[in-house]
């Protein structure tokens, strides 16, 4: 039989599919892998870090999608009063997460506007030498994670952080948690929690909650010991601040004006 | 025997031990002793991240393992003892499958009297449908 370029080129395409019929299957009838197991090596060889771009933010006035993102998925109750709020990004004024760049004559407008705040995740954290439980600590890459199972509700962490990045649970937030997040667990009373830098979302390759619910992409998140990530080149040539520098707790949240 | 008020004595003894004795005579009337908590097993899955007797003994100090190292050391692949390979997490392993606790962990927990602390903070998919 005599193949015309015709013949070969069906039996060479249809061989092609062919060829792609197992990976293809094996993608989509893929068992979810596990979760990995990176050792402290390899941990220690990123360091997670964010940056706030300020001008894209105020762009979008009213705007809270990242706050809302961030307290579903971590089931962070609505408490209704301030005095007992429990808070893991929320906003506060220029003025007063500045203090020292508010200067009386610049003329500029944006001293009452909101700057999104959350845990700093200091490389020379605080909280961390107060806890006399190891609750909390730094991880290798960085992240300041908290242990609700071992936290005793001492509060001296709280005292620790000059951020107020800390919130106490004061009552039971379960019946003040619209819908709850399956996936993330809720807490009791007499334990402090903040912001985790969605440790358990960059275990899965997943952006932070925040930074994946911003539509104007004013918050980028990466690996600041690699210089082509995305936090790393939204730092690049811009002026940018960081809450109490002169403290030395080495925040890893920039800010961008 | 000489004995004095006697006869006051042993039928005041007799209700005595009687009374003692009531929770076991009055289970063994009722045929409570045979009571077997019956948790119910998940339909559609066939087996759990280890065999049935190893869970049944050492699930709380697996779930103790898996606390720590997920949470403390950010590890949270397990390998099963068939090779098999599970995510660490009480949440997104475990509940998965056993849906709802007073089917599943009260069965015996109940039974038992063992309280833990777990279900504080750890929900399952059933109670909040309940809710």
């Amino acid at each position: 039989m005599e193949l015309k370029r015709r013949g070969f080129l069906t039996i060479a395409g249809l061989t092609l599919l062919g060829l792609t019929a197992k990976p293809g299957w094996d993608i989509f009838s893929k068992v979810e892998l596990p979760e990995p197991s990176p050792t402290p090596e390899r941990l220690a060889k990123k360091k997670w870090g964010m940056a706030v771009d300020l001008k894209k933010c105020w762009s979008l006035e009213k705007c809270k999608d990242c706050i809302d993102a961030c307290h579903r998925i971590h089931n962070v109750p609505d408490l209704g009063t301030l005095k007992e709020e429990i808070k893991w990004i929320w906003p506060v004024p220029f003025e007063k997460v500045f203090p020292e760049h508010e200067l009386e004559y610049s003329g500029e407008d944006y001293h009452q506007k909101p700057v999104m705040v959350f845990c700093n995740q200091c490389d020379d954290p605080p909280c961390v030498k107060y806890c006399p439980t190891r609750a909390t600590w730094k991880r290798k890459d960085g992240i300041v994670m908290m242990d609700f199972h071992r936290c005793i509700g001492c509060r001296y962490c709280m005292a620790g952080c000059p951020y107020g990045s800390r919130s106490f649970n004061w009552r039971d937030p379960r019946p003040f948690i619209k819908k709850v997040h399956l996936e993330f667990p809720t807490r009791t009373k007499g334990v402090v929690e903040k912001c985790n830098f969605c440790e358990e979302r960059l275990n899965r390759n997943l952006l932070p909650a925040c930074v994946e619910a911003c539509k104007e992409k004013a918050l980028s998140f990466g690996d600041l010991k690699d210089p082509g990530s995305d936090v790393r080149r939204a730092l690049y040539h811009r002026t940018i601040y960081q809450r109490l520098p002169e403290l030395g707790t080495k925040p890893k949240v920039y800010y961008i004006l | 025997m000489d004995m004095y008020d006697g006869k006051k004595i042993i039928p005041g003894l007799l209700i005595f031990l009687g009374l003692v004795t009531y929770p076991f005579w009055h289970n063994g009337v009722s045929g409570k002793t045979g009571y077997v908590p019956k948790p119910k097993l998940p339909v559609d899955k066939k087996e759990c991240v280890e065999p049935k007797d190893y869970i049944r003994v050492n699930h709380k100090d697996l779930l103790d393992d898996w606390k720590s190292s997920a949470i403390r050391k950010g590890r949270r692949t397990y390998v099963a003892s068939n090779q098999k390979r599970y995510t660490m997490s009480l949440t997104r392993t475990c509940m998965q499958c056993h849906t709802d606790r007073a089917e599943f962990c009260d069965q015996c927990h109940k039974y038992a009297g063992v309280e833990n602390k777990c279900w504080d903070c750890h929900m399952f998919p059933k109670e909040i449908k309940k809710e």
